[in-house]
This record gives C-alpha cells, structure tokens and sequence, in this order.
C-alpha cells in the first residue's frame, strides 16, 4: 500500500508515492538522494539523522515519512544561505576543527543551530547538555563545544 | 533498521481514531511522537499490522487552564512542557520533568500522552503524574472517562487504558498545587540510554510555617512501574522540613519494592539511589517552597 | 625556505564538503540497478546449524537470490589473518557459516533482494535449525583443560602460547626487596565508528572488473586480500575507499562481507550493497581489548623497578580476523612504559571463545600493556608510600639515555619524560593540588589526583615488524599547469591528511596550500600503499610526501638549471622559483641586476602556453610546463615532473606524555565527577596544532569511555547484552571535563620531518589517569586496584 506525500525540502516541493514504512531518513536519502543525512545507529541514540521538520531538530531515523506530510524539512544541503554563505555554525565547526570523519557533522550541525536559536548565548555546561542527542567518537567534543561558542558570538 | 510492513491511517478526528481502534484491537498501534514505538519496530520488536497516527488530529497538542486544572493535549511535546513560561511558575514540576527526557531532538517529537501511555518502567513521566495526581482522559467507544493517576500504571508497559481506549488529555488539579510549592525532579540517567535507572518526582506543598501539609512522591525506574512513595509521604505530613526528617523520611523511598536489576545497577543499588534522589529532590523541593 | 603552512592551524581542507553534507560515505554511492544485501546471523553463540531452510524467502517480493555457507564458503577463500606466531592454531575461517556458528552474529545466509527493505524482509523468512551447543564465554575458564572446545578438532581452546621478554625475571624478582601482584582487566570494548561498516560491490562483465566501495583503512592490502579470496587477478580488482566515517583499528581488516559482497556482484553481475545496521556492528565488527591477566611488578625500597612479569588471557573470540593473534605480543612490547626495568618478561595465551574476533582497537595491544605498567608503578608508589611522581621520576631513563633500549627487545628513539611530566605538573600546579586533596580529605570529601606517563609506539613501522609492510608510498606530480597533485597510499578517516600533508608539499614547493590536492583510497589511481592505523599515516606515508618531494625538487633544479642556462650550483630554490643566485648573476653580467617581481604561473584558459623565464628566474610552474612539453629538457632527462617514493621506516617512533587527572567521587552514589584533566604530550614536530589537539581529545575520550562507561558484556550463554548504543555507553558531551593541553616537542631522527604520530597517544595515555585518579580517591578506604569499567556502584559498595 503506497501512500501519496508531499512535502517542501530545502525549499523545493516534492511528490512521492510511498510505503508508509519509509522511514524519513531513508526517503531523504534513497528517494529524494539527499545524502548529507546519516545513519549511525538504528535505536535514535546517535542524531545522525538530524534534520530540521517544521523548524524543530528531529531524528529523521524515528519518523515515517508519512508522518511528514505536508511538511517543511531542512536537511543538511540546504542549511547554508543564500548563495552558499555558510550557517555560522557551520563556519564555526570549520575554524574550530569541530569535525574529523564528518559523519555526525550534518546532524551535530543542525541540533547546535537548534540550541543557538534556543540559548542565545549558551555556556559550555548548556551546549555540552543541549548536544546529548548527537554522538561523536573522534573529536571529544571539546571543538565542537568551541565550534558552538563561535557560532554563537557570530550568530 | 528497517521496520515491517503496516498499514497506516491518519484520522482527521479522535473519535474516528476510537473507532479504527477498537475494530483492529490488539493488530493496531496508536503512533503519537513515536519515540518510543518507532525504535521498537526498527528492531523488529514491535510489528503492527496497523498504525493508527493521532498525530493528524486537530486540537490534541495544547497547555492551558480551565476549571481550575490544567489541562494538556496527549499529543503536547516534552519541549513544549520543558518551555511553556507559564508552567514553569505555576507547575514547575512538569518542565523540569520535560527537560529530563532522552535528548533535544527526542523532546522535540516526543508527547506526554505517548510516553504516559506506553508506560516504560524507566521512562521520566510516571513519576511526575504520580506525584501530581494527575488525571488522564481516556476516550473509548463508549466516551470519556478520567482515570488517576494512582490507578493508571498498572504494570510494566501495562496501563489501565481499555484496549480501544486512546490517552486523550492528562489533567492536574492547580488547587493542589496552590500555596507555597515546592516541586522538584532529580535523576540518574543510564549513561547509554538516558532513560531512568531512578527518577524521582517531589511535589510538597508547606504552610507559612513550613509545616508539610502535603506531600506526593513519585519514583520510576526503580520497578516494574512507576509508585508513589507512601511511606515518605507519610513521614513529611505534618512536619517542619529540616534535613534531618528529610533525610529520615527519605529512607523510606523505596520501601517493600521489588527493584529492576541490569548492567547499570543492581536491585540493592537502585533502592539505594532511589533513598539518595528523594532526600535530594524533597530538600531541593522544599528549599524551592521557602 | 621560511614554513608558512607547517606548524599552522591550518583549517582542513576536507571540511567544506563534510559540512554541506556533500561527502560521499558508502551509503552515498548510488548506482543503477543496485541490489541490496541482508544477512541472516547467528542468534547463538555455539551451536551446530542442521538447516537453512531459504525457500519462502527466495520467493518473496523483490528478493533475486539467497545465498549460504553451502552456495558460497567452498568457493571463497579464508578471511585472512596476516599474523604469523609460533603454532599458531588458525580456524579455518569461511565468509559463511557452514556446519557450525561460533558467536552471536555469525553470519548465516545473505539475502539478495532489489531494495534494502525486501532484503531485510526475507530475512525473517529463512528458518534455521540449530542444535545448541554449550557456549565457551570466560577467557579464563576457556583456557583451562576439558571441553567444550570451540574448534573440536585443537583438542582445546588454546590458540598460541607466547613468551617473550628480556632479562633474567625469576632471579629479578627474587631479588627485590617488594613483589606486588595483581589481577588486571581489560575488558573487550566496541570501537563504534559512528559510519558502520559498508560495502559496494560492481562488476562489470564485459570488462571483467570488479570495483569494491568499501569503508575502509586499508584499500590497498584490502584488495590484495580481496583478489586472493575471490580468486581474481588483482589488477581487474579496484578497491576505492571515499569518505569514511571512523575507524579507530575496526576497518583495518578484511571482513566477509567484503569478499562475499564482490562474489554476490560477480554472480549476479549487478551491482550490489551492504550496509552494515549498528545492531550487526555490535554483533559482527571486531571488538577490541579484551584481556584477562595477572601482573607481578618488583621493586627495590627506593623505588626502583626490578622487573616486571605479565601473564595474560587475551580472548580472541571464536575467529581470527586480520590481526587478531597479534594483538597482545603489541602488549608484550610496551610492559616496559617509560621506564627503566632490567627484566621483562610476558607470557600470552591467546583463548578461543564465543564471541566476535577481538582486533586492533585505537592503541591495540599498547593501551593495554600501558594501563598495566601505570597501575603498576602507582601499586609501587602506594606500597612503599612514595608519591606516585617520585616513583616514576625514579625510573625515568634520562634524554641522553635515549636511543632507549627495553627490555622488550626496543629502541626507544629519542624522549624527554621528565619535560613533559615537569610541564604537566606545572600546568596542574601538583604540590598544591595534593594540598586541596588533604584539605578535601579531612573534610570528609572524597577526591583523587591520578598521574599516569605514558610512551607509545607509533609510526607502524619497519617493515622486518609488520606482516604485511610497513613503509609509505606517496607520488608528488606537479601538473603542466603547476597545480600540484600528491597520491598517498595511508587512506585517511577523519584525520586529516588532506590538508597537513599539503600543507607539507606548500612549504617545500613554495606554493599556495590551494594548489595542493591529495588523493588517496583508490586503488586505481594511487599506487600501492598500506593504510592509515597505528598512528603512522604522518609519520610514514607524510615522509614520503616529503622525500618525494625533494627528489621531485632535484629533478626540477636540474631543468631549472638548464633553463636558465646556469650551472645548477649556481641556481637556488625559492618563494618565486628558481633564480640565479644574485652575487653569481651580478658577476655574471657584470652589473646590479634588479630583483624583478616575478608573476606566478598561471594555468591557461586555452593551449598551453610556452615555459616562460626572464634567463634570470622561472617558476616551478614554468619548469613543469617544461617538463610536459619536453621540447626543451637536459639531454637524457626523462620529461614529466613525477615522483614515486616508497619511504620505509627504520625505526617505530616513540612518543610520549603525562596526563593529570583529579577526580571528586560522591560519597552517597559513587559518581565520579571530574575536577581538572590536564594533559601534556610530546608527538615530536607538529605539522598542524589544531588537528593534533583534535586526536588528543578524542583519543582520551575513548579512553575515558573504557575507564568508566564502556564494556562490551557477553551473558553466560554468549548472548550480546550490550547490543545496541541504548546499552553501550560511549561518551557524550556533556560526561566530558574541559581538557587543557600542551605539548613538549622532542623531535625523532627516525624520519626527517621529526614527526611522531598522535593517533592514539590520548586512548594510551588516558585510560590508567583516569583510573589511577579514582583509585587514589579511594586510597583511604583501603583500595588498591579497581576493574573497568569503574561503575558507581562498585565504588559506592567499596566505600560503604
């Protein structure tokens, strides 16, 4: 049984038919070949997934696409603005060295712009607390924590 | 990863959501924010053959007050709790208790009617409905009906919603929580999970004396279901607060339970930390009423 | 030349891509008309597999094929193991299970289907039929005589018995004045790199190629081993490794699924992909650590070490993977520390049991043997009441001691231990900090300042020591239009290598960083290489970067030289090229000659353009323009500008540190909170501050996870408890103190760059700190020693 969805990614509309099994993440990246949204885990522990749904970080990995009808989603690729300038946060996890194999990037991006928006001007105990969603085993979070201070004196 | 088959429906209203309900019984599943039920059926654990999403229903997700009770939609996320200006003055238990739940991106697609609904013996909910004595409106094929909390965890993941009866509201009494307040919720979070190994939920009302007029208690992850600390309670009525009675009171946190066992911590462990947290919560509570 | 890039925090130049989300991982190559892999693995740790009955699930919606042990294991070839040790007992190792499986998530059959969901749905359609055997799970028991035997046919659950050392051990300790033992764990640990594993796999038919995605270390020996599993010659076998996300040691091997990916497309002739699921990871992917052992350590009353003896379990698992039996002989390596003991001595039994293959795990084999000697000096210092700084100071061999020699049988190359630990101790302010812990203590508070002084060996190394080479191969080309172009054979994975070996080729060719690309993770494109682990992609594969160049430089000068029609002595390299050196050029013509601004070459919109030179000065753009064109070239001078240089190391590296940690533990509940974590490390020349303080922290992160969250457990009948991330804690953010560095630089003769290598010098030096700080917080309630992971409630039982 395939359902109809429509939903704005990026800014784009898109229309599928979909199994309602589809789990977003999985439509995001197979279906629509948004790719900059990872997998690491398949309990909703690691934030990979992390994309923005209707302005909120989410885990796309604990929703059904479906469920994201008629909906506003933000992945990764379209996080940067108009003409590629890149988020603060972004920026931020550049100078400050705040990634090593990337692969928690995209959605450790999206919940530290999340918790900027949230918290101004967060202390470390605050940024530290507000990425517990997000799992990253190179770093030691310590200049993802300054890759947030940047962003957010930038923001 | 990868979930099995289902159908899935999204009713417009919940009395259509009822319905649906209780024709597939026990082949359905109510999809609130799913954080609990979407994990559980990637790992093949748990396989409806029907999904039925509330999350389509209008008016299910809302905070206000009315009837002297404030009054939350099922479908209200944990962050809308963890954020509401006005909860945090007039019940801060339920914000402090929000902000406690998994991580930022749970508590943004998270309800309070999924989690009090699905009853997880670790999850952070239980604790602050038990200690608020909430009331939780339950619509079934035959209407509403209000169910306390004292009455609502039944047993692990076992609440007392009849099959066909869907969580539509949970309603705390504001009278109850009226005078000088004092309300807190302290945890030990399983490093992996975050869930909790002991959640306490303290909710104190003192006179100008700081006499406890009353007092409710509410510990999860520490058995099969979420329960009220009776005799803690027991031991706060009536008495000035000094750490000493707290402390005293608070040995009684875990009296007569028959606590969970795991990696984290064994069952003596647990009946240890939860006496710790309720000394904790109740001085961080009632220092909160002074 | 003055350096403008090496020794600068230099932003990475991977990150534009990996911040937009626009890398590609595994997952993130789509071909057409790919098929999707599932597998069907052992729910049982031991048992016999009567059948596998595949045929609901060969008929169901989208599936194209089902393959077994039967179908598959006769016609691939072992999973490899490259460690050669003395009777060593190898299993015969299949991709497939056939007769029996031997861990939980053993793989069973592999289903083939048109999308990832069919496949994952046909799993649960094949039925197999075990007949349970009793699983063998504690290393120790395991290795003790009687059955049940995992591998019937050795008679036991020994997989090799090694000694190794120097020095007369029993006379060593004999003769001291303290012998102190203890039984020491470490416990297995899961490497999680957050990007599981994955594989694509395509062959092409008419071509007879088959091109490998696969996440991981070591491309090159990856398809060497590919080629000999499948049966296929290796130069119509391309392994391309993109983006990946994490390693830490789990993908330096050469798994089944990767053969058993290239065979199904081989078959098939389609394409065809297997993402491995976190649940599989746990289940599947090697784990690391995992040894059980009993250390004596003697010691004079004053402190100095007499020897030291190491008898350890190290559980292998069921199966060898790549290096799985080698794993502990690093452990016998290292028993030495930073230390001078006369006699060493190890003695490893290496124990089959149910579990998933324990392998090279960040440090492998070296965190191990260095949270032995670091608890083992601080058993010393509490024994004979010393500080545990005076203790080490006393055993410290002094800078001109170094070339070091161990009584491991190792050269330590060059160290300054008393530099770092006076640093540390500085930086900590020690003495005072001993003063707030009496302070703290007779307030009944409970705190601990642990020390731990670690060496390591890095730079994996020369090759008479590594089973399958240990050297670097890097090419430096400078392209007609003078961009220049490096092909390393060490496949980075988050370490960054893109941009500090560029920022290497900049400095020595005096171009902009921008100009610089790396290459690496493809068969096809870079020559033969060995792959980033053992902290060596710097230190090995970046002097090959390095020696390149300057034979690429000599060959350039010589071209130069003959450009500018000057006597090669008499032409200099610098920022702008190269130039007739001034004093000669004046002399030359008689007069003063200007120094002109010189522009830089330009790549050409159209052809290209002829080398340009002034007859004073021609830029290394202009000599590779030249060395293209050929038109032009000294007489017998081969054209083109491109070096190949195989850099074989003649030397490990030795790099060290001190780490401070004070801890304060609460006294109702056991949590251990962190007060200060100071560490000071001594990686020799840094090329890139930043990206070295990132492999600091993260690396004491993972150490940190071992000392207090992380731990695979395994339950009496060999079932994986901690199974997914809900259950296996790795560090998060918000578990972590603020950790405050800084380095000492002693440079190595080992390779002229005088790097060292800091991969895994923070998971080394980390793991014993953190424990030493809780045990010395403890210290007053009459503990010793204490076992990983340190649980709270295990301290709260010690105190009460």
């Amino acid at each position: 049984m395939k359902m109809s969805l429509s939903m704005t990614v990026n800014g784009v509309a898109r229309e599928h038919e979909v199994e309602p099994r589809l789990l977003l993440v999985h439509y995001l990246r197979e279906v629509l070949n948004l790719t900059g949204t990872h997998v690491g885990c398949d309990t909703s522990t690691c934030g990979a997934c992390t994309v923005r749904l209707d302005g909120q970080a989410v885990k796309s990995c604990t929703m059904f696409a479906i469920q994201a009808d008629g909906s506003e989603v933000k992945t990764i690729e379209g996080f940067a603005g108009e003409g590629g300038q890149l988020h603060p946060v972004q920026e931020g996890f550049w100078e400050c060295h705040g990634l090593q194999c990337g692969y928690c990037t995209p959605g450790m991006i999206i919940a530290a712009a999340q918790l900027i928006e949230r918290t101004p001007q967060p202390t470390e105990a605050q940024i530290r607390h507000g990425l517990e969603g997000n799992l990253c085993r190179c770093t030691g979070y310590q200049h993802i924590v300054e890759a947030v201070q940047y962003a957010a004196k930038k923001s | 990863m990868i979930p099995a088959q289902f159908d899935y429906v999204a009713p417009a209203t919940i009395d259509e959501a009822v319905s649906l309900l209780s024709q597939h019984q026990d082949e359905a599943k109510i999809l609130a924010g799913g954080h609990s039920l979407i994990p559980a059926m990637k790992l093949r654990l748990a396989q409806p053959q029907l999904l039925i999403d509330i999350g389509r229903i209008k008016d299910l997700s809302y905070i206000n007050e009315q009837d002297g009770q404030i009054r939350i939609g099922a479908m209200t996320t944990h962050y809308q709790l963890e954020s509401n200006e006005r909860l945090r003055a007039i019940c801060p238990l339920l914000p402090e208790c929000a902000a406690h739940i998994g991580d930022v991106q749970v508590r943004n697609k998270g309800t309070i009617g999924g989690s009090v609904a699905h009853a997880d013996p670790a999850g952070d909910w239980p604790a602050a409905i038990l200690a608020l004595d909430a009331e939780m409106v339950a619509v079934g094929q035959q209407g509403e009906r209000v169910i306390k909390a004292a009455d609502f965890f039944v047993d692990m993941l076992t609440t007392a919603l009849a099959p066909g009866e869907i969580l539509r509201e949970i309603r705390i009494n504001a009278q109850d929580v009226g005078g000088r307040l004092g309300q807190s919720y302290m945890k030990v979070a399983q490093p992996a999970s975050g869930f909790a190994v002991v959640g306490v939920a303290v909710n104190l009302a003192l006179d100008a004396g700081g006499v406890c007029q009353s007092s409710r208690i509410g510990i999860t992850g520490v058995a099969v279901k979420a329960y009220r600390a009776s005799g803690v309670e027991n031991a706060l009525k009536g008495r000035v607060l000094d750490s000493q009675i707290i402390a005293a009171a608070a040995e009684h946190a875990a009296d007569a339970v028959d606590a969970n066992e795991d990696l984290y911590a064994s069952a003596d462990y647990r009946r240890h930390l939860a006496r710790v947290y309720t000394r904790r919560a109740i001085e961080a509570a009632s220092s909160r009423a002074h | 030349m003055a350096k403008k890039f090496v020794g600068q925090s230099i932003k990475r130049t991977e990150d534009p891509r990996l911040i937009k989300g626009l890398g590609h991982y595994v997952d993130d190559i789509k071909l057409p008309e790919t098929l999707h892999v599932a597998f069907v693995r052992s729910m049982y740790a031991h048992a016999r597999v009567k059948e596998v009955d595949v045929s609901e699930a060969i008929n169901a919606p989208g599936v194209v094929a089902v393959y077994t042990g039967a179908d598959a294991s006769a016609l691939i070839g072992p999973v490899p193991c490259a460690s050669a040790l003395p009777d060593l007992k190898v299993p015969d190792h299949r991709v497939l299970a056939t007769d029996k499986v031997y861990f939980v998530g053993h793989p069973i059959a592999a289903v083939v289907a048109t999308n990832a969901y069919a496949a994952r749905d046909a799993v649960d359609l094949i039925m197999v039929d075990y007949e349970e055997l009793t699983p063998v799970v504690d290393v120790e028991e395991a290795a003790a005589e009687g059955g049940p035997f995992i591998h019937e046919k050795f008679g036991d659950n020994i997989a090799y018995k090694l000694t190794a050392g120097e020095g007369d051990i029993d006379a060593a300790l004999a003769g001291a004045d303290h012998v102190i033992k203890q039984r020491i764990v470490n416990q297995r640990l899961a490497p999680i790199a957050m990007e599981p594993r994955g594989v694509l796999a395509r062959y092409l038919p008419g071509e007879e190629e088959l091109t490998i995605w696969s996440s991981t270390q070591i491309p090159h020996l990856l398809r060497t081993q590919l080629a000999l599993m499948i049966g296929m010659p290796e130069n119509k076998l391309r392994v391309i490794t993109p983006e990946v996300g994490g390693g830490f040691g789990s993908k330096l091997n050469v798994y089944a699924e990767e053969a058993l990916l290239g065979w199904i497309s081989m078959r098939l002739a389609k394409p065809v992909k297997w993402i491995e699921t976190r649940r599989e990871n746990m289940q599947a992917t090697i784990h690391g650590r995992g040894q059980v052992g009993y250390l004596e350590i003697g010691c004079m009353n004053d402190g100095t070490l007499a020897g030291l003896r190491y008898n350890v379990f190290a559980d292998l698992g069921a199966y060898y993977q790549l290096l799985t039996p080698a794993i502990p002989t690093l452990t016998g390596l290292m028993l030495s520390g930073c230390y001078k003991i006369p006699a060493i001595q190890i003695n490893v039994t290496g124990v089959f049991t149910n579990k998933v293959a324990t392998d090279a795990y960040r440090g492998a084999g070296r965190p191990e043997a260095t949270y032995v000697v670091e608890r083992a000096l601080d058993l010393v210092a509490q024994e004979l009441s010393m500080d545990v700084v005076e203790v080490r100071r006393k055993n410290f061999p002094a800078p001109e001691e170094f070339p070091f020699h161990t009584a491991t049988g190792l050269f330590y190359d060059s160290g300054n231990y008393e530099g770092a630990l006076k640093k540390a101790l500085e930086m900590s302010d020690y003495a005072k900090l001993r003063e707030e812990q009496a302070k703290a203590r007779a307030e009944g508070r409970i705190v601990g300042i642990g020390v731990s002084t670690y060496v390591e060996i890095c730079a994996l190394g020369p090759s008479q020591a590594m089973p399958a080479g240990g050297w670097e191969s890097a090419t430096v080309r400078i392209e007609p239009t003078g961009k220049v172009t490096i092909m390393t054979g060490a496949s980075p994975h988050g370490q960054g290598q893109e941009t500090s070996f560029a920022q290497i080729a900049a400095d020595e060719l005096g171009v902009d960083i921008k100009d610089v690309t790396v290459i690496h993770g493809d068969t096809s494109i870079v020559q033969y290489g060995i792959g980033t682990f053992g902290s060596r992609a710097t230190a090995v594969g970046g002097t090959a970067v390095f020696i390149a160049i300057q034979k690429l430089k000599e060959k350039a000068h010589k071209i130069a030289s003959h450009l500018l029609q000057a006597d090669a002595t008499n032409v200099a390299f610098g920022e702008s090229g190269f130039s007739l050196q001034k004093a000669k050029a004046a002399v030359a013509s008689g007069v003063e000659v200007p120094e002109p601004d010189l522009p830089v070459g330009q790549a050409p919109a159209g052809a290209l353009p002829e080398p340009e030179t002034d007859g004073k000065h021609v830029t290394l753009q202009d000599v590779a323009l030249a060395a293209h064109l050929a038109k032009d070239l000294p007489p017998d001078m081969e054209p083109g500008l491109s070096v190949t240089y195989f850099f074989e190391p003649k030397n490990f590296t030795f790099p060290f540190g001190t780490h401070i940690a004070v801890v304060e533990i609460d006294r109702e509940t056991g949590d251990i909170k962190f007060q200060r974590y100071v560490a000071v490390d001594d990686c020799g020349k840094v090329i890139n501050p930043m990206l070295v303080d990132g492999q600091i922290q993260g690396g004491i992160v993972q150490a940190l996870g071992q000392a207090l969250y992380e731990e695979v457990v395994y339950d009496e009948q060999g079932q994986l408890v901690t199974g997914t991330l809900m259950d296996y804690a790795i560090p998060k953010a918000a578990m972590l103190p603020h950790f405050e560095l800084a380095r000492t630089e002693t440079p190595t003769d080992v390779n002229p760059l005088g790097v060292k290598g800091v991969g895994e010098a923070g998971t080394i030096g980390a793991t014993p700190c953190i424990v030493n700080a809780v045990v010395d917080a403890l210290a007053p309630f009459g503990v010793r020693h204490l076992d990983m992971p340190l649980k709270p409630e295990t301290i709260w039982k010690l105190i009460h």
